[in-house]
């Protein structure tokens, strides 16, 4: 702090300029994927480092294209959280504090459960879904998207729920409120931020699942915009401009949430899988 | 820091119903047993959930892996049990081999260069400098993009002829028409850097987190000691960082021995298989040959791997925890 002497200053912005070139190295492959969404449609040409003069041709037809994919994957991606914070942040509630015979077992499974492969979950769920009639539906793919962010999501709020002073919780018992409404009033309002994180993390999977999207269905009734834009390179391998157009618009989300709520994906991060 | 009650914080503890509940009420046993079951009214959504989505299908696979199953068996729903022949066409299938082999390379590859490139990230950043939060979040990018989305992009870089990797190398005359994704011998490795490209965020975040853990006095005295800068990182920080190093390795290889949408977009699998790994190998034998015993046999051989890596993540987690 006291060392703000010239020679330590320029150090310092010396590290500056080190990081910013490395961020520059990083994130260089999706500037290209902007920079070739930018650009008239180049076919099989190379691509200029820069584009001349901005094209959005191939935005407005990866709109037209995908734009119906990007909307399905937004209600797939908001139903998945919803299905997955109903179900996890009271099953957290209750593993960190009621104390019952088992929960160390059901925890440890939780664990578990994230290392199953998905594809192997696939494999099966296949078979189940097309007795069930539920391929090629949106609650199917929600329902199989929740799972993604459930296991993350319990381990998350458990940790945070255990740290929620007993004496808080006891107050509003002695209040007379069951353990229904002391979790609505007391115990969600506290977990605000771990809620945030749990659904941010369980938007973010579902927007990026693939594999489900691509194995769960078979028509192209319900296709998220991963799937679309796999599809579309199949089809359009010339069409760069409008591939990564909707590579861009897919990305998105993830901008977004990464100015937006910069915290709470980094305690995600580590709170998700250190804890 | 909170200090909470050892009756509601504690996993396991005796329920302290009988003691507390007020001697008017008509029976106290019923009571408990009524509250017991309103509590378990909390966890058994999940509980019913995760037997449905991870064990179910676990179970599942086990047994389609010893069923018959042919594209006709969508129409007629028949899947007769056929002993061991799935297993033993999937052992004899040279792919196999293959396939296992480039998903042990695939991991291993990716593991060292996500994590030594992350490492060396996470100290560069533990320092103090203007901007340093900003970049360092601006980082977590590529991990956040669909890794599809990341896949394709890298296609178009990668291209033999037009790609800007390719035409980069050769405005500084090396490499020139190197045939990163469309050549068996070079697919593979063109696959793990990408995948190295994606994990390095992931691989940053965690240990610059663990670095920050280490007490600064311990690097102050290693400091007053003499220690040259490698010399403390080695003696002092490592093996102070040593239980977040397994966490991060052992949840790299679970997110990695799995892949399947990174090779997917980048290659589908080739050229010639050189980059079918035990999840591209599984996807194509249940949806795309329709053989779903020969992808569960394949299936169930990822899980067993990812088994023994379970164990030594559980174990991890426990030091890790106390």
């Amino acid at each position: 702090m006291a060392s703000h002497t010239p020679t330590a200053s320029r150090r310092r912005w010396g590290s500056t300029v080190a990081g910013v070139l490395i961020l520059c190295v990083m994130l260089f492959p999706l500037y290209w994927m902007l920079n070739t969404a930018l650009q008239p449609d180049s076919g099989l040409l190379q691509v200029d480092p820069v584009p001349g003069s901005l094209d959005f041709s191939g935005f407005s037809k990866a709109i037209s294209d995908q734009g119906g994919h990007l909307l399905t994957s937004l209600a797939v991606s908001l139903g998945a959280v919803a299905i997955c914070l109903a179900i996890s942040a009271p099953a957290a509630y209750g593993l960190a504090r009621f104390g019952l015979r088992g929960s160390r077992t059901i925890v440890f499974g939780t664990l578990i459960t994230q290392m199953v492969p998905g594809i192997v979950i696939a494999n099966a769920l296949y078979n189940s879904y097309v007795d069930l009639g539920l391929v090629n539906s949106y609650f199917g793919l929600m329902l199989a998207d929740a799972s993604l962010g459930i296991p993350f999501s319990i381990v998350l709020m458990r940790s945070f729920m255990v740290s929620i002073p007993g004496e808080v919780i006891e107050a509003a018992q002695i209040d007379g409120a069951g353990p229904v409404r002391t979790f609505v009033r007391v115990v969600l309002p506290m977990s605000r931020n771990s809620l945030i994180t749990s659904g941010l993390f369980a938007f973010l999977f579902s927007w990026s699942d693939f594999m489900f999207a691509l194995t769960l269905n078979t028509t192209d009734e319900v296709k998220p915009i991963t799937l679309g834009i796999y599809q579309y390179i199949g089809a359009h391998v010339g069409d760069w401009g409008s591939v990564m157009a909707a590579s861009v618009l897919s990305a998105v989300p993830a901008a977004i949430l990464l100015v937006l709520a910069q915290k709470y994906i980094a305690a995600g991060i580590t709170g998700g899988s250190v804890k | 820091m909170t200090t909470p009650m050892p009756t509601t914080s504690t996993v396991g503890a005796q329920t302290p119903a009988k003691a507390s509940e007020p001697a008017s009420a008509p029976d106290p046993g019923r009571i408990a047993r009524r509250r017991r079951l309103a509590q378990w009214g909390f966890v058994a959504p999940a509980v019913v959930f995760m037997l449905l989505f991870f064990g179910y299908p676990l179970v599942r696979n086990v047994v389609m892996s010893f069923q018959d199953y042919t594209p006709k068996t969508f129409f007629t729903g028949e899947s007769p049990f056929n002993g061991a022949d799935n297993w033993s066409n999937v052992f004899q299938d040279a792919l196999f081999g293959k396939a296992l082999w480039h998903t042990l390379v695939f991991t291993a590859g990716s593991l060292l260069g996500q994590f030594c490139i992350g490492l060396a990230l996470a100290v560069f950043f533990s320092r103090r400098f203007p901007l340093n939060g900003v970049l360092r979040s601006l980082i977590l990018l590529p991990w956040l993009v669909p890794m599809v989305v990341s896949g394709i992009v890298w296609r178009r870089i990668l291209d033999q002829d037009t790609g800007v990797l390719n035409s980069f190398l050769d405005t500084l005359g090396i490499g020139g028409h190197t045939p990163w994704l469309t050549s068996p011998e070079m697919a593979l490795l063109s696959v793990i850097l990408v995948n190295i490209w994606i994990g390095i965020p992931f691989n940053m975040v965690i240990l610059y987190g663990g670095l920050q853990e280490i007490p600064k006095e311990l690097h102050e005295a290693a400091a007053l000691d003499g220690a040259s800068a490698w010399r403390t990182f080695r003696s002092v920080t490592l093996p102070m960082l040593k239980p977040v190093v397994t966490v991060v390795l052992v949840l790299g290889f679970m997110s990695t021995v799995k892949i399947l949408d990174l090779i997917l977009a980048l290659t589908d699998g080739g050229p010639a298989d050189a980059t079918q790994t035990l999840g591209t190998l599984t996807y194509q034998n249940s949806f795309v040959q329709l053989d779903f015993g020969a992808g569960a046999v394949v299936g169930n051989v990822l899980i067993l791997i990812s088994a023994v890596f379970a164990v030594f993540y559980l174990r991890a987690n426990r030091t890790e925890g106390k």
